[in-house]
């Protein structure tokens, strides 16, 4: 199946400066792709460079079967949503829908039909004579939606589009953009350094650091099983931990040493089997309070803090100098001071290796 | 009661410190009013009056006839046509010039805000420093410029001048304005497909509205009180009105006649007045608008 954006061997760089490193992705027709990372990694330059708004070193990209790597923006078949909306402040609503289907040169009844239909799509009908500033927010964000939807076309690319609202309103347009991907069934690429909007949207995340792909992969597979110590640090919260050590393989199954504390690693599933030095890496959901009881090898500790969330909380305890976390549900008892021996669930957590990929 | 326990609106104090502060206010309010006061009362008194010297006390009749002859009469050295075609000329001269030193300052401005060299405020210092430079230097190096381009003494001359001596500061305010403008702004719209004069006509002259008043009116009240270049640049035909009010003045025959005098002063300095009075309220606005807000 032909891809709808493809990505072949791309590199943008600032004289000696490389922002992107020879990347490659295809992204399939319909897919959400998410380009997570930490501010700085690029990934804000990759769609723009998907857009045409960034000029590109070498390497090329495909939209819809046709090498765009040197079409205007126009041209590329793509709509595009800004972090800061970039609504045209001295036009109403209805001509900044229309603008850019008025530069295309639509017959006028096409233009107020377009306009029609997507404004009834994101319940903007009431605001089409409103200007940008006599809206809040969350509506300056659907009219910026709406602009791309309204050029009907294959490609719609988000960069950081809720990051100016707040929580509340990211939580329901996060909801919106979803219905949405599933109604209209366009390609999405969506630019986030919010891992929850990420992990909710994607179809596949690509999580970046320094202009490289760390892993490229379903919400689910990101999460469980991390390709790297960056992506398994970056991905959850509260954090991932790690206990630093070194696994041993005797003359039977491997077994994680460290500080006194010895895992059977029978239980893991290994992709690549290796001695010596090594990273266990657990999640807080993937620790169980009573250890002894379920029969998984236990972190015996003190309990530091407890943080109520409501449905959930979470325990931290120190365990030799480290401070770990645990999630629990429902209301906890505990006090700081008191002794826990939270069992891990080797079968759930990773391990890396010496150069931090995993085992 | 109110006192020993704050609850409320804070009360408010008039002190004595207070009260002399607005005094002091209004009384320099008043001396800074005294010259205008003393031109519009002598311009109505007949020269009669004038002579008795009591500059500040009310004309006993209104007499308009020395604006009228300052409008129509007055003599430069022997034609006594007033001053009404020096207002034309200004009026000839000013418009255009700022019109086309606006525009041309807010494309200049508009381009040159997305272009960012690393040594851009360096460039823009420069550009600044271009402003700042007094007229008399470039003088004669602009007028041999000038008689080579045939333009010397000519009204597309003194445009012509004022353009290229408005363009610094223009362009620099244009600039400064439009670098504020989120870069995702001009981003969209070329997503939308729109070129580089169509975001300028569209997008970004209607945002720099304000902008663009405030421009016109430095530029307005620069060429309009401009003296020196329009004497040296316009010619015998287009001298505007600040010559004219100068050869009015400066000749003498008989008596001088004040009262004219003053009445041709008000008249070319009325002008620019009126205007900020018109568009005080944009004025205030685009001085204000230091951030665009969608």
């Amino acid at each position: 199946m032909q891809s709808a954006v493809s990505i072949k061997d791309l590199k943008i760089a600032y004289g000696d400066h490389s922002v992107i490193e020879k990347m490659s992705i295809d992204i399939a027709p319909r897919e959400f792709l998410v380009l997570l990372g930490p501010s700085g990694c690029g990934k804000s330059t990759l769609l723009n460079a998907i857009a045409g708004l960034q000029d590109i070193t070498a390497g090329e990209i495909w939209i819809s079967g046709k090498n765009v790597s040197w079409e205007e923006p126009k041209d590329r078949g793509i709509g595009m949503v800004f972090q800061s909306y970039a609504l045209y402040p001295r036009m109403s609503v209805r001509k900044n829908l229309s603008f850019g289907l008025r530069v295309a040169g639509l017959p006028k009844t096409e233009i107020e039909a377009r306009v029609a239909r997507t404004a009834a799509l994101l319940h903007l009908d009431k605001l089409l004579d409103r200007r940008p500033a006599e809206l809040s927010g969350g509506q300056r964000q659907r009219v910026a939606i709406g602009r791309a939807l309204v050029r009907e076309v294959d490609v719609f690319l988000f960069d950081e589009p809720l990051s100016n609202l707040d929580a509340k309103l990211r939580n329901e347009l996060r909801v919106e953009i979803k219905k949405l991907h599933q109604n209209l069934g366009n390609t999405m690429i969506y630019v986030t350094h919010d891992q929850v909007e990420a992990l909710t949207l994607a179809d596949r995340i690509a999580i970046m650091r320094d202009g490289v792909i760390q892993q490229l992969a379903s919400p689910a597979e990101i999460y469980h099983r991390p390709a790297n110590l960056f992506v398994a640090g970056f991905i959850g919260a509260p954090a991932m931990n790690f206990i630093e050590g070194r696994i041993e393989r005797g003359n039977g199954s491997p077994v994680f040493l460290s500080n006194g504390l010895a895992v059977d690693l029978s239980g893991y599933s290994f992709q690549a089997a290796s001695d010596g030095p090594a990273t266990l890496g657990f999640r807080p959901d993937h620790l169980v309070l009573d250890g002894a009881a379920s029969r998984l090898p236990t972190i015996p500790g003190h309990v530091s803090v407890v943080e109520p969330m409501g449905s959930e909380a979470v325990l931290w305890f120190d365990w030799a100098g480290q401070s770990l976390s645990l999630r629990l549900m429902g209301e906890v008892t505990l006090q700081p001071g008191d002794t826990v021996a939270p069992g891990v669930d080797i079968a759930k957590a990773s391990l890396f290796g010496a150069d931090g990929s995993r085992l | 009661m109110a006192r020993s326990h704050p609850n409320g609106p804070r009360p408010t104090q008039i002190t004595a410190g207070r009260i002399g502060l607005y005094a002091f206010l209004f009384i320099a309010a008043l001396f800074f009013l005294l010259p205008l006061y003393t031109m519009v009362v002598t311009s109505l008194k007949t020269m009669d009056e004038i002579r008795l010297g009591r500059i500040f006390a009310l004309p006993e009749t209104l007499d308009f006839s020395a604006w009228i002859t300052a409008w129509s009469g007055a003599c430069m050295g022997t034609t006594c046509v007033g001053i009404r075609t020096g207002f034309w000329n200004s009026v000839a001269i000013t418009v255009p010039s700022v019109a086309l030193s606006v525009f041309v300052g807010a494309v200049n401005g508009y381009a040159l805000s997305l272009w960012r060299p690393r040594w851009a405020n360096v460039l823009f210092g420069l550009l600044m420093a271009g402003g700042l430079i007094p007229y008399q230097i470039f003088l004669y190096p602009m007028v041999r410029a000038m008689a080579n381009v045939s333009l010397y003494n000519s009204l597309a001359g003194i445009i012509l001048v004022h353009v290229i001596f408005g363009l610094p500061l223009v362009t620099l305010l244009f600039r400064n304005y439009f670098v504020s403008v989120p870069e995702e702004l001009c981003k969209a719209a070329r997503v939308d497909g729109a070129g580089f004069w169509r975001i300028f006509f569209e997008i970004m002259l209607p945002i720099a509205v304000p902008m663009v008043v405030v421009v016109s009116m430095l530029q307005f009240t620069g060429i309009w009180n401009d003296f020196l270049l329009g004497l040296v640049f316009a010619g015998r035909d287009n001298l505007p009105m600040t010559v004219q009010l100068n050869n009015i003045v400066n000749t003498t025959m008989g008596e001088r006649n004040y009262n004219v005098n003053m009445a041709a002063t008000i008249l070319t300095a009325i002008v620019p007045l009126v205007i900020y009075f018109l568009s005080g309220r944009w004025f205030v606005r685009g001085i204000a608008a230091g951030a665009v807000k969608g």
